[in-house]
């Protein structure tokens, strides 16, 4: 059982093996993924009822140094992480065969290949028992989906890449590294325990200096100003915006930015931090500002990476405020956002296999010839605002009574006047594609995407609606990871 | 081995690689020429590793040469520090002439090749003589045949601007041989001595004298030219990017390391910490110009078109990299130093064999010529990228390691000035080798290429760069042989320097 979250980083290394033998014979090939995809969903699945039973399965596999240590451990809010990641690499991993032999892409190989390792580091960022780990997992994460984003190989990918990568590597390096290194100097351990290890170590002033590098440094939380990755990734095949830039790679940035404020700096050194509240109300502009943006996009992929970048700080903004329902909130957002978002990125690339079309002005009446997919495109929508029955709602519900807790009124109207422009960009274009009539040029001869993709589209709608149902389980898994910012906030409570 | 040449393997670790260049000239054909030259650099490795593995478990290594004794006749005398650069040394030639065959001969004309591979062995004489000597006037003998040797492989590069290059090497070289020479004489003055471990132990009864501090700083600069530290580089740029590719993965790999080696020994070992920080505050010389090194080596790397320029720009930053580790004149400064001394050796020699190999193919390492190198040339370009990688400081790589030891060492010294001038030249070197991998991978081959089927580095060149660049990652993994080892010589360093002076 202690192996277990170190062999889960294994499944899909040595299935991207697998897929580079198979590359000659496409079916063998993507048969190798699934089975990949559902080793990996059994093996996180097998970690559930040990950690939900208060256990951390741990292997330490190599020590590169006394002070540096490779080491995976299945914690909760890390087993949400990778349980989702792994479901929905099942889930797209369908959808992409439907879209890439749709579009008869090139080098297919290589395409599946990089998307196993890229979950490798993923699932390797969710188990990552010390900091290292995580960061070494994460500068994994950015190498393996370079080629996916630059995957077009021409003029626009070239540029897209050079921005993706030059601004993750550049700001992990440069704020990251000294992150570590500090920490290591300071609490003179890299590990992630519960309630922290820096607390007693460092400053106010100077615990706020590393936080501030800490959340800039992981770029991947695409917190403005540096989000410009985000929609630069947008010249990636849509499988990859799905996955990658909807849930693996962006839900890597919040969840170790939420693993770094849960288990370095603990609830208490949070509060105290010199620039802790400067970065809750960053965030806050992030949202509101990020969500403005969207509702400027005529580029369907565009807008929906902007109104990642704003979702993401929601995430972001729970973890900061570092108080009971706000740290469940930040929890259930990575899940509950995923989802939802993944639906819409499933639905937009569904779009452009069946239609060809990729701008929003051009989505008139989409919706009779394409009834599945824009149907799940709304229920997703809803999802993403946050309304019932989507399950979008009790992450948000939480999120706000983490903000009425902190007593921040300012912060509680920036989550709330993000939900309500998400609706402002979103719903226009469900209206749009159900209510106007068609362009009757093109119209006769759009139908529905290949059916892979239609029944990804489906499962994923489903979920969002399955997981307004769900909130009790997730309360119950997440409750030990808020449980040291309980304990925190009984001590400063009046007696 | 035999008993009986082990207590001579000082001795020897300078006299084989010294007897095949003789034999090289000799025997003439370049293929012998280069199966002498193998057999000297696999043997010197042997020689090395055996002297590291003697010295850690026994203390350093006291040889006489000729059996007399010291302070009057010449003194070998090994310790950890020696035997670390000696395996550095003799691990890139190793690996770099056994394997490169092929592109020696595409680089070098039939008719010389035997003499190439004499210089070769003469270089190789030379820098090994600097690691094992406890004698300074033998220190500059050594240093002298290190370089004149690398002027004349310099040289073998092709066409008018090697030979250029060659010259601008030999000048610079040559005033910074006299510096040293004039620092070393006058210490003799001074002390009366050249052992180093007597003139060291004679130091404190002339402290006061301005001679003995003519004598360091004349030895400072001097060393400082032969190691192209900023801004006493302008040298090498230019002789890394015309030699053949050989010689820039041999040198890159060796030289600078062997400078910096020779800087820390006179520093730490014949003047002593005390001396040199705490009275001299040489530290206010040495950082800012290893942090404007690490600065101006990878700004103007960046802004180079001929990738073989760019890298050897990187080496100036590199090496300011090792001078900045040192001159923190702490324990984890110096080992951090050390460490990256070999990391880096590795990384650049594999960096310079795959741009050897992209040579053989393409006969040129323009960044337009590198477009579209990655179709063609997958797993030359992925060598290239692993080391890159690791000049970059990505985790998983040697490189990183060397990043965190100095950044650790920075920190330490509250230096955090220091720390943000590290980190900014990593961020340099990511732009600088961003920039290759993009044109390899993403941009389409110059139109009227040769051909769109996979033509690799030669076999040889091939399997050493994937050596190296595997020996990078191992060491991004185990750090026991570089860190484990760097800490207990850098501590021992510094153990000998304190006592003297109190």
């Amino acid at each position: 059982m202690s192996a277990l979250p170190a062999i889960a980083v294994g499944i899909p290394l040595a299935g991207a093996l697998g897929i580079a033998l198979a590359g000659r014979r496409p079916n063998l090939r993507e048969g190798v993924t699934f089975v990949t995809g559902a080793a990996l969903v059994a093996a996180t699945a097998a970690l559930w009822p040990a950690v939900a039973a208060g256990e951390r399965p741990r292997l330490a596999l190599l020590s590169v140094s006394p002070e540096l240590e490779i080491a995976f451990e299945a914690e909760p809010l890390g087993l949400l992480f990778a349980t989702l990641a792994s479901v929905l690499w099942l889930v797209t991993s369908l959808y992409s065969v439907g879209y890439m032999r749709a579009l008869a892409e090139h080098a297919q190989t290589r395409f599946y290949a990089c998307f196993a390792v890229s979950l490798a580091a993923a699932t390797g960022v969710a188990f990552a028992a010390n900091v290292f780990t995580l960061f070494a997992c994460y500068e994994i994460l950015t190498l393996a989906t370079w080629p996916l984003v630059t995957h077009h190989g021409d003029d626009e990918a070239r540029r897209g890449g050079r921005v993706y990568a030059l601004l993750l590597l550049a700001a992990s390096i440069g704020l990251l590294v000294p992150a570590l290194v500090w920490t290591q100097a300071a609490a003179g351990t890299l590990d992630f325990r519960p309630g922290g290890v820096l607390d007693g170590h460092v400053s106010p002033g100077a615990a706020g200096l590393l936080l501030a590098l800490y959340v800039f440094g992981i770029a991947k939380a695409a917190l403005m100003p540096l989000h410009r990755w985000l929609p630069a990734a947008m010249v990636a095949p849509t499988p990859v915006s799905a996955l990658l830039h909807a849930v693996a790679v962006v839900k890597a940035g919040v969840f170790s930015i939420a693993k770094v404020s849960v288990y370095l700096f603990g609830p208490g050194l949070l509060s105290e931090a010199a620039t802790g509240r400067g970065l809750m109300y960053l965030a806050a502009l992030s949202i509101v500002v990020a969500a403005l943006v969207a509702a400027r996009q005529d580029n369907l992929k565009a807008r929906l990476a902007y109104s990642t970048v704003s979702q993401l700080s929601y995430v972001t903004l729970g973890a900061m405020m570092a108080n009971v329902p706000a740290t469940l909130g930040a929890g259930m957002h990575i899940l509950m956002h995923a989802v939802a978002k993944i639906t819409l990125f499933f639905c937009a690339g569904a779009i452009l296999v069946a239609s060809g079309k990729t701008r929003v002005s051009e989505l008139d009446g989409i919706g009779r010839r394409m009834p599945i997919t824009m149907a799940a495109f709304t229920v997703a929508s809803l999802g993403i605002v946050g309304l019932p029955p989507a399950g979008g709602m009790w992450s948000k519900w939480q999120l706000a009574l983490g903000a009425l807790e902190a007593g921040e009124g300012l912060l509680l109207a920036a989550l709330l006047l993000g939900s309500l422009l998400s609706l402002g960009y979103l719903a226009p274009i469900c209206v749009r594609a159900f209510y106007r009539t068609p362009d009757p040029a093109s119209a006769r001869t759009i139908g529905e995407a290949p059916w892979p993709c239609t029944t990804a589209i489906a499962v994923c709608a489903l979920m969002v609606l399955g997981l307004f149902a769900a909130p009790d389980l997730l309360y119950r898994l997440l409750e030990p990871v808020a449980a040291p910012a309980a304990d925190t906030m009984a001590a400063e409570a009046p007696t | 081995m035999i008993p009986a040449l082990v207590d001579h393997l000082p001795a020897l670790q300078v006299v084989t690689p010294l007897l095949c260049a003789p034999l090289c000239v000799l025997v003439r054909p370049g293929r012998a020429a280069h199966a002498i030259a193998s057999f000297g650099a696999i043997a010197s490795l042997a020689i090395a590793a055996r002297l590291l593995a003697e010295v850690l478990d026994h203390g350093v290594l006291s040889y006489a040469l000729g059996g007399w004794a010291a302070p009057w006749g010449i003194e070998y005398r090994i310790d950890g520090l020696g035997a670390f650069t000696l395996v550095i040394v003799t691990t890139v030639a190793a690996v770099v002439f056994p394997l490169s065959r092929a592109s020696v001969e595409a680089e070098v004309e039939p008719a010389r090749r035997h003499l190439f591979y004499a210089a070769l062995m003469l270089s190789l004489a030379g820098m090994a003589g600097i690691a094992v000597t406890g004698d300074l006037f033998n220190l500059f003998v050594f240093l002298e045949i290190a370089s004149l040797a690398a002027y004349v492989l310099v040289a073998f590069g092709r066409g008018g601007p090697a030979k250029l290059a060659a010259l601008r090497y030999l000048v610079a070289g040559t005033v910074g041989a006299t510096f040293v020479l004039i620092g070393i004489g006058l210490l003799y003055a001074a002390t009366g001595s050249l052992n180093m471990a007597d003139v060291s132990a004679r130091l404190p009864q002339v402290q006061q004298s301005t001679a003995l501090k003519s004598a360091f700083a004349f030895l400072v600069i001097g060393i400082a030219i032969k190691m192209a530290l900023f801004p006493l580089h302008a040298w090498l740029p230019n002789a890394y990017a015309r030699a053949p590719s050989v010689v820039g993965a041999f040198l890159a790999g060796s030289s600078t390391k062997v400078a910096v080696y020779a800087l820390i020994r006179v520093v730490f070992g014949v003047f002593g910490a005390d001396y040199a920080f705490a009275r001299l505050s040489v530290d206010w010389v040495l950082l800012p110009c290893a942090a404007a090194g690490v600065i101006a080596g990878g700004v103007v790397a960046l802004f180079q078109s001929d990738v073989k320029r760019m890298f050897a720009w990187s080496s100036v930053a590199q090496v300011a990299y090792m001078v900045l580790g040192a001159a923190l004149a702490s324990a984890a400064g110096l080992s951090a130093a050390l460490v990256h001394m070999m990391n880096h050796a590795l990384m650049k020699a594999a960096i310079f064999l795959a741009l050897g190999g992209i040579v053989y193919r393409t006969g040129a390492v323009s960044i337009d010529a590198l477009a579209g190198i990655g179709r063609r040339m997958p797993l030359t370009l992925a060598g290239l990228v692993v080391a890159s990688l690791g000049l970059v400081g990505v985790p998983f790589t040697a490189g990183f390691v060397s990043k965190w030891t100095l950044l650790r060492a920075a920190l330490q010294g509250d230096a955090w000035l220091l720390a943000t001038v590290i980190v900014a030249g990593s961020l340099l070197t990511l732009l600088y080798t961003g920039r290759i991998v993009e044109a390899a991978c993403l941009r389409s081959p110059p139109p009227g290429s040769v051909s769109t089927g996979t033509a690799e580095a030669p076999p040889g060149v091939l399997a050493a760069l994937w050596l190296l660049a595997g020996a990078s990652v191992f060491l991004g993994l185990d750090t026991s042989l570089t860190v484990g080892v760097a800490e207990r010589v850098a501590g021992a360093l510094l153990e000998s320097a304190a006592g003297r002076w109190r």
